[in-house]
C-alpha cells in the first residue's frame, strides 16, 4: 500500500505551552486504510489530527515533516474532510442545514446554488438523515446530537474529500447513538474508497472497525501495529494497561450479585 | 428495608412547541446499601428523573417516599436538613462551582450546612474524607481549577460523603474520564458501599459500567421504565428493544484468536 502522507519526526508545541504537546511522531498514513489514533487525554492525540489536517491555532510551533503524495499540502474541505467531536460548536446555528452542507461541495466542486441544493440533499440521504427534504431547510438546533453529527459528516464529505479525519466523533454522544454513527462511517469510507483517520479514547471501539492503530500516550506514539496484532500481542506496557481496562458485559462485575 | 419508593412519576415539559413526556409514570424502588442502575438513551428521561428526584425542579405527578418520608411535600428548612441524606454527583458538578473555590471550601460545605462536623473538626474532617477518596491533604489548599478531571470526580465524592448520606444520585458521574481513571473511581464507589451502606441510583448510557456496580438495573425508554432485573438477567436476556440496542452498543474488543495463536 503506498503512503497517503509520510510523518517523520513531528512535533507540535502550543504558544505559552513550556512542554510539546506531541514529539517524534513517525507513522504513514496508508492510503485506503482505516487509521485508528487511541489516546487518552493529553495523549496529542487531538493535536495529531489537526497538524494533518492543518488546523493547529495560530502561534503553534511544528517541527518534522510532513510528506503528501499528492506532491502537495491537502486543502481543509476539499482534499481532506474533518468532523470534530461536538456537531454542535462544528454547525452554524444561523445557517440552514442545506446551505452548510453545500458550502464545501459550492466552494472546491463550483455547483451553482441550486446544484449544490441538490448535492445536499443527496448527501443528507446518504448520511441517512430521515426525511431529508424537511431538513435540508431546517436550522441545527432543531436536530438531536446524533442527527446534527450526520449533518456534519454530510458537510465533511460534501467535497469528496480522499482522506476523513474524524476527532471523538461520538465522544459527546449516547452508545446507541454512537454504534449508529461509526456503522455510517464505516459504510461511507468503504462506498467511498477513502482514507480514516478515526480518533477515540476507546480501543475497543477501533478494534470492530480499524485496520491500523496507532497508540499515543503523554505526547508520544508508543506503539502501532494492524489492529489484530496490537491487541493479541501490544508491545507497549502503556497498551496492554489500556487493554486491560476495557470493560464490557463480558467483564466480571466489580460487586458480588446475589445469584451469580 | 425500602430506602426509596417512587411511584407514577410524571413531569411533561414544553420542547420546541410541543409537550413531552419527560417523565411517563416512573416507578422504582431501592432499598438501603443497594445500587440501581438506570441506563437509558440520551433523551429517554433518566437525568430528568434525577432532577426531580433531587428536587431541583419540580414533578407534576407521582409520589416519592425517602426514608419513608414523603420527599415531595418537604420544604424550606426542612427540604435543607433533609438533603443531606440524598447527595448526588454529576458529570462535571464542580465545574459549576466558583473556579477559584479551594478544595477545602468544597468540602467543608455540606459540614457547615448540614452541620455534621463541628468547626473546630472540620479541618481534620477534610484530610480524613480526602484520604479515604485518595488524595493527600495537601490538596485540601488548592483551588478546584488546579485539578483534574479524574481528581476533581473524587473531590465530588468526598464532598458527598461528608454529608453522611443514606444514598448518592450519580448521573453518568464517571463518563466524561479516561477508561484507566474510571475503573479506579468505580472500585471507590464500591467500598464506600461496602463500608457506609450507601445506596446509589447510578445512572449511565453505558451499559457495561452499570453491569460492573449494579445489583438491580432498570432500563427507561420514551419516559418510561420498560425493564427492571438483575444486572446479569438484563444485560444477559434483555427483553425490551431499548436494552437490546443499550446490550447492542457497548463495543466490545475484538481480539482474533488465530492472531493470539500465531504469536
Amino acid at each position: 500500500m503506498t503512503a497517503l502522507c509520510e510523518i517523520r519526526q513531528l512535533a507540535v508545541t502550543y504558544r505559552g505551552q513550556p512542554a510539546s504537546a506531541l514529539r517524534d511522531i513517525d507513522l504513514d498514513i496508508r492510503t485506503g486504510e482505516r487509521l485508528a489514533i487511541i489516546g487518552e487525554s493529553g495523549s496529542g492525540k487531538s493535536t495529531f489530527a489537526r497538524a494533518l489536517a492543518g488546523l493547529l491555532p495560530d502561534g503553534a510551533r511544528v517541527a518534522g515533516s510532513l510528506c503528501w503524495m499528492a506532491g502537495h499540502a491537502p486543502r481543509a474541505g476539499r482534499d481532506i474532510g474533518f468532523v470534530f467531536q461536538d456537531p454542535s460548536a462544528s454547525l452554524n446555528p444561523v445557517l440552514t442545514i442545506g446551505e452548510q452542507v453545500a458550502e464545501g461541495a459550492r466552494r472546491h466542486l463550483g455547483l451553482s446554488r441550486r446544484q449544490g441544493q441538490a448535492h445536499a440533499l443527496d448527501m443528507l440521504a446518504r448520511v441517512h438523515i430521515p426525511d431529508p427534504e424537511r431538513t435540508l431547510h431546517a436550522f441545527p438546533h432543531l436536530l438531536s446530537g446524533g442527527q446534527r453529527q450526520r449533518v456534519a459528516i454530510a458537510a465533511a464529505l460534501a467535497a469528496k474529500p480522499g482522506l476523513l479525519i474524524a476527532d471523538e466523533p461520538t465522544s459527546a454522544l449516547d452508545m446507541v447513538v454512537q454504534a449508529d454513527i461509526v456503522a455510517l462511517l464505516d459504510e461511507l469510507v468503504r462506498d467511498g474508497g477513502m482514507t480514516l483517520v478515526f480518533v477515540t479514547h476507546d480501543i475497543a471501539l477501533a478494534s470492530g472497525f480499524a485496520d491500523r492503530v496507532a497508540i499515543f500516550h503523554d505526547g508520544q506514539l508508543v506503539e502501532t501495529g494492524s489492529t489484530a496484532e496490537v491487541l493479541a500481542a501490544p508491545q507497549a506496557a502503556y497498551t496492554a494497561a489500556l487493554i486491560a481496562s476495557h470493560r464490557d458485559l463480558a467483564t466480571p462485575p466489580l460487586i458480588r450479585e446475589a445469584g451469580r | 428495608m425500602t430506602l426509596l419508593d417512587i411511584r407514577d412519576l410524571r413531569k411533561r415539559y414544553a420542547s420546541g412547541g410541543r409537550d413531552v413526556a419527560a417523565l411517563d409514570g416512573v416507578s422504582l424502588t431501592l432499598a438501603a446499601g443497594e445500587t440501581l442502575g438506570l441506563a437509558g438513551a440520551s433523551g429517554s428521561g433518566k437525568s430528568t428523573l434525577a432532577r426531580v428526584l433531587t428536587r431541583l425542579v419540580p414533578a407534576d405527578g407521582g409520589t416519592i417516599h425517602f426514608e419513608s418520608e414523603d420527599w415531595l411535600a418537604l420544604s424550606g428548612g426542612e427540604l435543607r436538613r433533609r438533603r443531606a441524606k440524598m447527595q448526588m454527583v454529576f458529570q462535571d458538578v464542580l465545574g459549576a462551582f466558583n473556579p477559584r473555590a479551594t478544595v477545602a471550601a468544597v468540602i467543608e460545605d455540606p459540614l457547615r450546612i448540614h452541620g455534621t462536623v463541628p468547626k473546630a473538626g472540620r479541618e481534620r474532617e477534610v484530610a480524613a474524607l480526602l484520604d479515604r477518596v485518595g488524595l493527600p491533604a495537601s490538596y485540601a489548599a488548592r483551588s478546584i481549577r488546579d485539578v483534574s478531571g479524574g481528581q476533581r470526580q473524587r473531590i465530588a465524592i468526598a464532598r458527598a460523603i461528608a454529608a453522611r448520606p443514606a444514598m448518592i444520585v450519580l448521573d453518568e458521574a464517571i463518563s466524561a474520564l479516561d477508561v484507566s481513571l474510571r475503573e479506579r473511581i468505580l472500585e471507590l464507589l464500591v467500598a464506600l458501599q461496602v463500608e457506609r451502606g450507601i445506596a446509589y441510583l447510578f445512572i449511565s448510557h453505558d451499559l457495561a459500567v452499570l453491569a460492573a456496580v449494579s445489583h438491580r438495573v432498570a432500563i427507561m425508554d420514551g419516559g418510561r421504565i420498560v425493564e427492571t432485573g438483575p444486572a446479569a438477567a438484563v444485560t444477559g436476556a434483555p427483553q425490551s428493544q431499548a436494552a437490546r440496542a443499550l446490550v447492542r452498543a457497548v463495543p466490545r474488543l475484538i481480539i482474533r484468536q488465530e492472531d493470539r495463536n500465531a504469536v
